[in-house]
């Protein structure tokens, strides 16, 4: 079929008649890869400059538009063995990055003004014989440069600090300001009237430390993004517009608008949400709501983007967003689960909280208790704000993003992509875990129980299924191991496809077609769906079901054994959950769920006290994802269900899940020693502080020293007890054979091997 | 002491000059594919003809 694909929504055009685009490359994995691409897209005619961003797995290439189009682009890389999917960067992706480029300016600033103040500190300190006049130079020069440094690089703490204490809160970053403008303001003052010591270098160090922070735990975040944004691109589906004169002409889904007219084929992935025009066909909701049976729909139907279309082509008219009863319900839901999560309040925030108040206190009695020992005034002063720089929480910022970032980078590594930062502090405060059942506990994908059916026919079977689009079919014909279809093969809609195999008529399909009589073999006994197949006098029934993800059973008894309660909530027909949770022992569960039913259930177990992890796929798992303690998805997962989900996972197996909540554990423990630490260094501290001990050099020792403490104890995330240590089970090889290639799973395995460092 | 005079902007100028270095780099894109910059330096044919 000739088909033309327009991907004008992705090509940025300038006025010299040349277009810029970005895609994203799948399977670039060398330096070689880098030559290949470059200089193959640089020998086409028209294509002005190609650079593939190797870090991002990106390509950005220029063309004339006269003379070549992006499709052809496409074609190209295509030819030269490389899958690209056009890429549209995401806000928060530009944000992300201006955003870390503005960080990394603050922390050279902050760094090169930490290097030359402390060479003017150090030589104060060593400098016995030095005349006070020199000492003040050195003094004022310190000012000079530490004052406008400060005010530079300190900025993302100033601003986040005022937003905070403007909205009557209180975060980290109000007494880092308040210590750091302390600081500077005391030093001026004493440097003016010719006192010994001055601050300058504590403050602006105290700066360098706390950006060096939030420039890792950003470009940490940036990282998961990135990637997230490519394997979205992979992801992006297609579809076929229908035009005016009833041309098909492929565009990218995000480039449809409300109204227009989509060709689903059979056996493709509906694209919009819509209402059916014409044609009547067989759908798989399964992403949609967890139902595992098809539904038949015609013409006047809605149907969800993410369903999979059976056997019948369908026009469908685009609905605008959120019109359509489902997504409106799931939406409405969402919004009320998102308001109430926001109350959670993070760890780091709640340690501020405590330590803001009392820091401020200690200072305010140092101040009234040196007063009432008769100490002059200016030395009261002296001494309150010497107790805020000492514990000017350098360490305490750092405690618990330090952690975060490492646990984040090992949870990377394992599959796991965080969505937001306080993800690892909820994830290990669960104590219940819910699962979504379809496309969760089991494999997105059908497939044939091939331990039911003599292996001979099964091949014959499937072989056959190749010719046909029927779901059931397709899932069938995942498992032929000579993937040639029979010759002459001929489908007829709604009954079966036959073909000649080995001289004997062989046929697939519905009972009535293959010859059998009890009952329709296409209806499902509960569990699983049935398809009819018969060669020479033969016949068999083979159950197609969604097969448990291979580590389903260890993972569930490992949570189990870790002390956590499991829960299943389906949306689909109770008959399918029960044999689930019985065969991975769990004995809470529901079935036929409605998304507001599943708020309900989760709500419920709220109220018990429970703090939930739900781990769910479909569009009607979203809200309950919003709604839970903490939340993951698999990446095959709906968009909007991803997109609330506090961590996603890739793969096939349902480890990562359990990975998650080992390592999240383990960073929360670290967090919790890290915050103790402090505390244990503020209380050695403070008292030198309050009397007054506390020279510039004491302050850079302890301050330096809490820090690079914090720092590494953070780092032992990356190393687990071998006790702790999770390998995959040995059934992978197995199930990974099992799995089909090149389906959604294929490109994101392939993926996580690029992730890796 | 008067060797200070000269000393000490010497040295504040040489820490800005490293500044200012450092800003133009990240300025011209120089830190946006580190990973592809290790690598690249393999390809010996990055002189176009």
């Amino acid at each position: 079929m000739a088909e033309t694909l327009d991907l004008s929504s992705f090509v940025e055009r300038n006025e010299a008649g040349t277009a810029h685009m970005t895609l994203a490359v799948e399977g670039v994995g060398c330096a070689g890869c880098i030559r290949k691409i470059e200089g193959g897209l640089g020998k086409i005619p028209g294509v002005i400059d190609a650079r593939l961003n190797f870090t991002q797995r990106r390509l950005a290439v220029d063309w004339r538009e006269a003379e070549i189009g992006a499709a052809d682009i496409v074609r190209a890389l295509e030819r030269i063995g490389y899958h690209a999917h056009p890429f549209a960067p995401a806000r928060s992706e530009a944000e992300d990055s201006r955003q870390a480029k503005a960080l990394l300016r603050c922390l050279a600033v902050a760094g090169f003004a930490a290097m030359n103040v402390m060479l003017l500190s150090i030589s104060v300190w060593s400098g016995s014989d030095m005349t006070q006049e020199t000492r003040d130079l050195f003094h004022w020069l310190s000012a000079l440069i530490a004052l406008p440094a400060a005010a530079y690089a300190g900025r993302p703490f100033f601003v986040s600090a005022w937003r905070a204490v403007r909205a009557r809160n209180l975060n980290m970053d109000v007494p880092i300001s308040v210590g750091v403008t302390l600081a500077l303001g005391l030093s001026l003052y004493e440097t003016a009237t010719h006192a010994a010591h001055a601050y300058f270098d504590s403050a602006i160090m105290l700066l360098f430390f706390l950006l060096c922070g939030r420039y890792l735990d950003l470009a940490m975040r940036r990282k998961t993004r990135m990637f997230a944004g490519n394997l979205a691109s992979f992801k992006a589906e297609f579809a076929d517009r229908l035009d005016a004169k009833g041309e098909v002409v492929r565009v990218p889904a995000s480039a449809l608008s409300p109204g227009e007219r989509v060709l689903v084929r059979p056996g493709e992935v509906i694209p919009v949400d819509g209402t059916v025009l014409s044609g009547s066909s067989e759908i798989d909701d399964s992403l949609v709501t967890g139902e595992t049976l098809p539904r038949g729909v015609g013409a006047g139907a809605t149907v969800y983007a993410g369903s999979m279309n059976g056997n019948g082509a369908l026009t469908v008219v685009i609905t605008a967003a959120g019109t359509g009863t489902l997504v409106d319900e799931v939406e409405r839901l969402l919004l009320k689960a998102t308001e109430a999560k926001s109350r959670n309040v993070r760890l780091a925030d709640r340690a501020a909280r405590l330590y803001a108040p009392v820091v401020h206190a200690a200072a305010a009695l140092t101040a009234i208790g040196w007063l009432f020992a008769g100490a002059s005034f200016h030395d009261a002063i002296v001494a309150a704000i010497a107790v805020l720089i000492i514990t000017c929480p350098c360490a305490l910022a750092l405690a618990i993003p330090a952690v975060q970032v490492v646990a984040a980078g090992q949870l990377f590594r394992a599959g796991v992509i965080l969505n937001c930062g306080d993800a690892i502090e909820r994830i290990a405060e669960a104590d219940t875990v819910v699962f979504d059942k379809t496309g969760t506990l089991t494999l997105p994908d059908p497939a044939a129980d091939a331990a039911a059916i003599d292996p001979a026919l099964l091949e014959h079977a499937a072989r056959l299924a190749l010719s046909s689009r029927h779901p059931l079919a397709v899932a069938l014909a995942r498992q032929a191991r000579e993937r040639v279809p029979y010759p002459g093969a001929i489908e007829k809609p709604g009954e079966g496809v036959r073909a000649l195999i080995d001289g004997e008529e062989g046929r697939l399909g519905s009972a009535q077609f293959c010859g059998m009589e009890d009952g329709d073999a296409l209806a499902g006994d509960g569990e699983a769906s049935f398809i009819g197949f018969s060669l020479a006098g033969r016949t068999a029934r083979i159950p197609i079901r969604q097969e448990l993800r291979a580590d389903a059973v260890a993972v569930t008894q490992a949570l189990k054994a870790r002390g956590l309660d499991l829960v299943i909530l389906s949306g689909d027909r109770p008959a399918a959950v029960e044999p689930v949770a019985r065969k991975l022992g769990v004995r809470e569960w529901l079935g036929g769920l409605t998304p507001a039913a599943k708020i309900a259930a989760i709500a419920l177990l709220k109220a018990e006290g429970r703090r939930i992890l739900m781990v769910g796929d479909g569009l009607n798992d979203a809200p309950a994802l919003a709604a839970a303690h903490a939340s993951m998805s698999p990446i095959t997962a709906a968009h909007l269900t991803q997109a609330h989900a506090d961590a996603l996972f890739l793969g096939a197996h349902l480890m990562p899940v359990l990975r998650a909540v080992v390592m999240a554990r383990r960073a929360r423990a670290l967090m919790r020693q890290n915050l103790a630490l402090t505390v244990i260094y503020n209380a050695l501290a403070v008292p030198f502080a309050m009397a007054g001990m506390v020279t510039p050099l004491f302050a850079a020792f302890a301050m330096s020293g809490s820090s690079m403490l914090v720092t590494l104890n953070a780092v032992r995330a990356r190393f687990g007890t071998p006790r702790e240590r999770l390998d995959e089970p040995a059934t992978n090889a197995a199930a990974s054979a099992r799995q089909p290639a090149g389906k959604s799973i294929g490109p994101v395995a392939g993926a996580t091997a690029e992730g890796g460092p | 002491m008067n060797v200070l005079i000269y000393l000490v902007p010497t040295a504040l100028l040489l820490g800005l000059t490293g500044l200012a270095c450092f800003l133009w780099t990240l300025r011209s894109g120089q830190y946006d594919d580190l990973d592809g910059t290790a690598v690249r330096i393999l390809s010996d044919d990055d002189l176009k003809d």
